[in-house]
């Protein structure tokens, strides 16, 4: 079995294989081997390309490289060289057309089916008129009529109307009445019914059967009987049995049977609607400035660094960055959040968002696969291709249904042949009609998989990007919610508070502050630690210009040292201090009231001794409070962890109103914490920004990347938070919760209606309630069976998730 | 029990067996392996009422390229499932789709319509058993 990431690299697109790439171009304009053998020869020729394999039938070449000598864009060029056409596939044009093909095949199919619906609806009124006749003359002892007990007892009901509106009918004959049935119920069955027949019998050829072979089975069944009823009701007569004839019930069951496909591809249609909406939010066209005037483009050919303007009102066209200009985006298509956020020169906007009151320019930073866009809706239509484990069962009942229900409606005829003590090839053959009508299949099938395409839709319409139906499935049960605090109960933008030297350093140790702030701003330049970063950030508003450190060395969870113009400069905590032998006692006291404040305090030392203390604060992120008291009610423990001193994330922890906090996590220590919780007997769920947690993401039962990070993150995770904020973890678990709730509703009544109508019909109540079911009611009953399953998956539209 | 009751209790029996037999032992077909092409094995199955064929074998370890050819409108055949891969993919009628993935186990995986009516198999072998 393949692993999950090789599984996402499906798509079309350069995709690792071995150490280099693999790119599969569509070539156009073949025609023969001699041109498949010189787009070949042409690659293969190519520096870098590893093996090159040209497919004439499929009008593709299939190329492994090496990335590093050369690109699928040069492939390109190179297929191009050879005059025949080639293009790279792109994958959110796909994700795209393949909606559109979709969405116009089911546009199609309801379309066709409703218009077949309708007519065999009014075919089978007119029917149902002509067989009344027949049914009066039946009770005077004459010809046979219908034996279906619903449709007897309706036309019983209503025949005496009929006979007053049109008394013409009543005086036809009866024979020319059942011809002229005939003839109706065959137009039906040859134009509207015509692809259960012609399905079930491709099916049959393959020996399968679906839910084709069941209808194709009980309305052939029923229509043969009434044509022998017809053409030689002297034969039944001589055998003691009335020639009944079932046409009514045959056009009945076809145009029910069409009625419920129709509504059902309506309803299956609706399951997608939010991958459609995101599909559609990428614009046509965009305003590329080439040469200085403004340029109105296709959007596929914006390329990397090209300066895009928007105006308000505008789709912002690709991703980019901000140049000029500055404007309030709209991001809730992609991210819910509801308030249009402020862009200025520097700040990320994202292809699909809309642009509200200014105008601005930007440079196309990410294009194509990569935007965030495609990105979201590659995503999307991975995890609605995706089975829950829970659908397992369903599968399996699924492969053996239909075999099962036609040797079950054998059955039914055998026995009711044998026990029934009048008209028993009758009432064998109604049961058995019965039982093939009533199963189905389809409901099982749709009951776990519509779930998932809605909720995921659900879910990315509020930011939250569920990965698959496993995921989405795993996360309902998660007891304990563990959070990465820097970046996810925090900003994750930490700024330096306090700055102080210590007492008796001035002068002795450093010069002053700034001498202070430089030489620590020098050795953190080198690290990539987010509070070196503060530190370094603080330094540049300063106005200080860092020096060059030698020798710089990062030492996990304790800081960082280097030597800067020949000074050995030491940053970091009290650990790192007794590394070094300094002693921190005078700033202790300071350092432990800053902690108290959430704030995150490091000594420097310099030449071995104490120098000062730099503070730097991480503000907790807007709503983590309100998020965190929300996991708290729906019943989840929340842990927090960080690398942090035990008194700031302690401070924090309090602050976010978060109980249990592990502190001073290295970063490798993450993993086991994750593992520890889980060895507990809990489920976890890892929050985190993926920066440096991605290990212990992939290790919780359910990894969740906050923001739009890295894209490590996103591999790695179950779940990915467009929004900053926490609510979505909880709004996430809510979704889960609801849509295996929904998953199981449909299951049960999918399982319970074929489990409880399939006896039924067979007549398991005749014996103590004298209660048979008509073949026609079976037929309505199937039909809205699996159109109830879509439809109560279609409830999870409506959840509230905020 | 007279003589036309033992006839159709006989006739059921048999007819339940049949249908029995033909649905669930008839319908193994004899796998067709892939052709190797640069790398890519690769096998066009025919998508009509059913797969054809319905059982693919591929080797472990190299990319294998499954070419749908569906030719017909039925709405049941309109998503192939290769649920072990993670893969759903919609086949437009009338047209031929590529689905591709790499197995790295041996092993036996199915591929179904996207409500599981219709079934496939692929057989994943090892290297040597694949060249043998």
């Amino acid at each position: 079995m393949t692993t999950r990431t090789e599984a996402a690299r499906n798509g079309p697109g350069p995709e690792a294989a071995g150490g280099g790439d693999r790119v599969t171009i569509p070539v156009s304009g073949m025609t023969c081997a001699a041109c498949s053998g010189r787009v070949q020869r042409a690659l293969s020729k190519q520096a870098g390309v590893k093996e090159a394999a040209v497919n004439l039938m499929l009008g593709n070449a299939t190329v492994s490289f090496d990335p590093a000598a050369t690109s699928p864009d040069a492939l390109v060029e190179t297929v191009r060289a050879t005059g025949y056409g080639a293009e790279l596939p792109r994958p959110e044009r796909t994700a795209f057309d393949e909606q559109a093909d979709r969405d116009r095949a089911q546009e199609e199919e309801f379309r066709e089916l409703s218009l077949k619906a309708g007519v065999s609806i009014v075919a089978a009124a007119v029917a149902m008129a002509a067989s009344m006749p027949l049914m009066a003359a039946d009770a005077h002892g004459g010809h046979g009529a219908t034996v279906d007990p619903f449709m007897r007892w309706v036309m019983g009901w209503l025949s005496p109307l009929l006979e007053r509106a049109m008394p013409w009918l009543y005086a036809v004959p009866g024979p020319v009445l059942s011809y002229g049935l005939l003839a109706l119920t065959a137009g039906v069955m040859g134009w509207a019914g015509r692809h259960f027949y012609t399905r079930a019998w491709a099916a049959f050829r393959h020996h399968a059967a679906d839910m084709n072979t069941l209808v194709a089975l009980g309305t052939g069944a029923a229509f043969l009987y009434s044509v022998a009823a017809t053409v030689a009701p002297g034969f039944f007569v001589a055998r003691g049995v009335a020639p009944d004839i079932y046409y009514e019930a045959v056009v009945f069951i076809i145009a029910l049977v069409l009625a419920g496909n129709a509504l059902e591809a309506r309803a299956k249609g609706q399951t997608s609607a939010a991958l459609r909406a995101l599909a559609n939010l990428r614009p046509e066209t965009a305003r590329v400035l080439r040469d200085g005037v403004e340029v109105e483009l296709p959007t596929e050919e914006v390329r990397h660094g090209d300066v895009l303007a928007v105006r308000p009102g505008e789709r912002v066209p690709v991703d980019g960055e901000v140049v000029t200009g500055g404007s309030a985006v709209d991001e809730s298509m992609l991210t819910g959040e509801s308030v249009p956020v402020r862009k200025g020169p520097g700040d990320r906007v994202i292809g699909g968002t809309i642009n509200r009151t200014g105008a601005f320019r930007y440079r196309a930073t990410t294009l194509g696969a990569d935007s965030v866009l495609s990105r979201i809706v590659k995503l999307m239509r991975d995890a609605q291709g995706s089975r829950a484990p829970i659908q397992r069962l369903a599968d399996r009942i699924s492969a053996v249904f239909v075999p099962v229900v036609i040797s079950i409606a054998i059955a039914t005829f055998v026995v009711w042949f044998v026990a029934a003590d009048s008209a028993p090839g009758v009432r064998a053959f109604a049961a058995a009609v019965a039982v093939l009508i009533i199963a189905c299949p389809c409901a099982m099938g749709l009951a776990v998989p519509t779930a998932v395409m809605v909720a995921t839709g659900k879910g990315a319409e509020a930011g939250v990007l569920v990965k698959g139906g496993e995921a989405l499935q795993r996360a309902r049960d998660v007891d304990t919610v563990v959070l990465d605090k820097t970046g996810t109960v925090t900003e994750g933008r930490p700024t330096v508070t306090e700055l102080a030297l210590a007492p008796g350093a001035r002068g002795e140790v450093v010069a002053s502050e700034e001498e202070l702030l430089r030489l620590t701003a020098s050795v953190e330049a080198q690290s990539e630690h987010p509070l070196a970063d503060a530190v370094v950030q603080h330094a540049s508003a300063r106005g200080i210009v860092p020096a060059h450190a030698e020798s710089f060395e990062a030492v996990t969870g304790r800081g960082a040292v280097g030597v800067v113009e020949g000074r050995a400069v030491a940053i970091g905590n009290a650990r790192l201090m007794e590394d070094y032998a300094v002693r921190t006692d005078p700033l202790r006291a300071d350092a432990e009231r800053l902690a108290e404040q959430a704030k995150t305090p490091m000594y420097v030392a310099v030449d071995g001794r104490l120098a000062g203390l730099v503070a730097v604060s991480d503000p907790i992120r807007a709503g983590s409070r309100e998020a965190i008291a929300r996991m708290k009610r729906m019943g989840l423990e929340v842990v927090m962890l960080t690398g942090d001193n035990r008194r700031t994330a302690e401070a924090v922890a309090r602050e976010a109103g978060v109980d249990r906090v592990v502190a001073e996590v290295l970063p490798e220590g993450k993993v086991a914490e994750v593992a520890r919780l889980q060895g507990e007997g809990r489920t976890v769920a890892m929050v985190g920004d993926g920066i440096n947690d991605a290990p212990a993401l992939a290790r919780a039962d359910v990894g969740v990347a906050i923001g739009t990070g890295s894209d490590v993150a996103m591999e790695a995770s179950d779940v990915t938070l467009m929004r900053g904020d926490l609510d979505g973890v909880a709004s996430a678990i809510e979704l889960s919760r609801r849509t295996m709730r929904t998953m199981k509703q449909n299951l049960f009544w999918a399982f319970v209606y074929n489990v409880v109508g399939i006896p039924v019909a067979a007549g398991v109540l005749y014996p103590a309630f004298g209660m048979l079911l008509s073949p026609v009611l079976a037929s309505a009953a199937m039909a809205f069976s699996s159109v109830s399953v879509v439809t109560n998956s279609l409830r999870l539209r409506g959840i509230r998730l905020a | 029990m007279n003589t036309a009751d033992v006839m159709v209790v006989v006739a059921g029996i048999a007819a339940i067996a049949w249908v029995n037999f033909y649905f669930f032992v008839g319908g193994r077909t004899p796998a067709r392996s892939a052709a190797a092409l640069g790398g890519v094995q690769e096998v066009t199955v025919v998508v009509r009422g059913g797969y054809e064929p319905a059982h693919v074998r591929v080797t472990r370890g190299a990319p294998v390229r499954l070419v749908f050819d569906r030719q017909e409108t039925s709405g049941c055949s309109e998503e192939v499932v290769l649920p072990d891969f993670g893969i759903r993919r919609f086949l437009p009628a009338h047209r031929k789709t590529a689905v591709e993935f790499t197995p790295d186990r041996a092993g036996s995986y199915d591929f179904t319509c996207g409500m599981s009516m219709l079934r496939g198999r692929i057989t994943v072998v090892d290297r040597k058993e694949g060249e043998s």
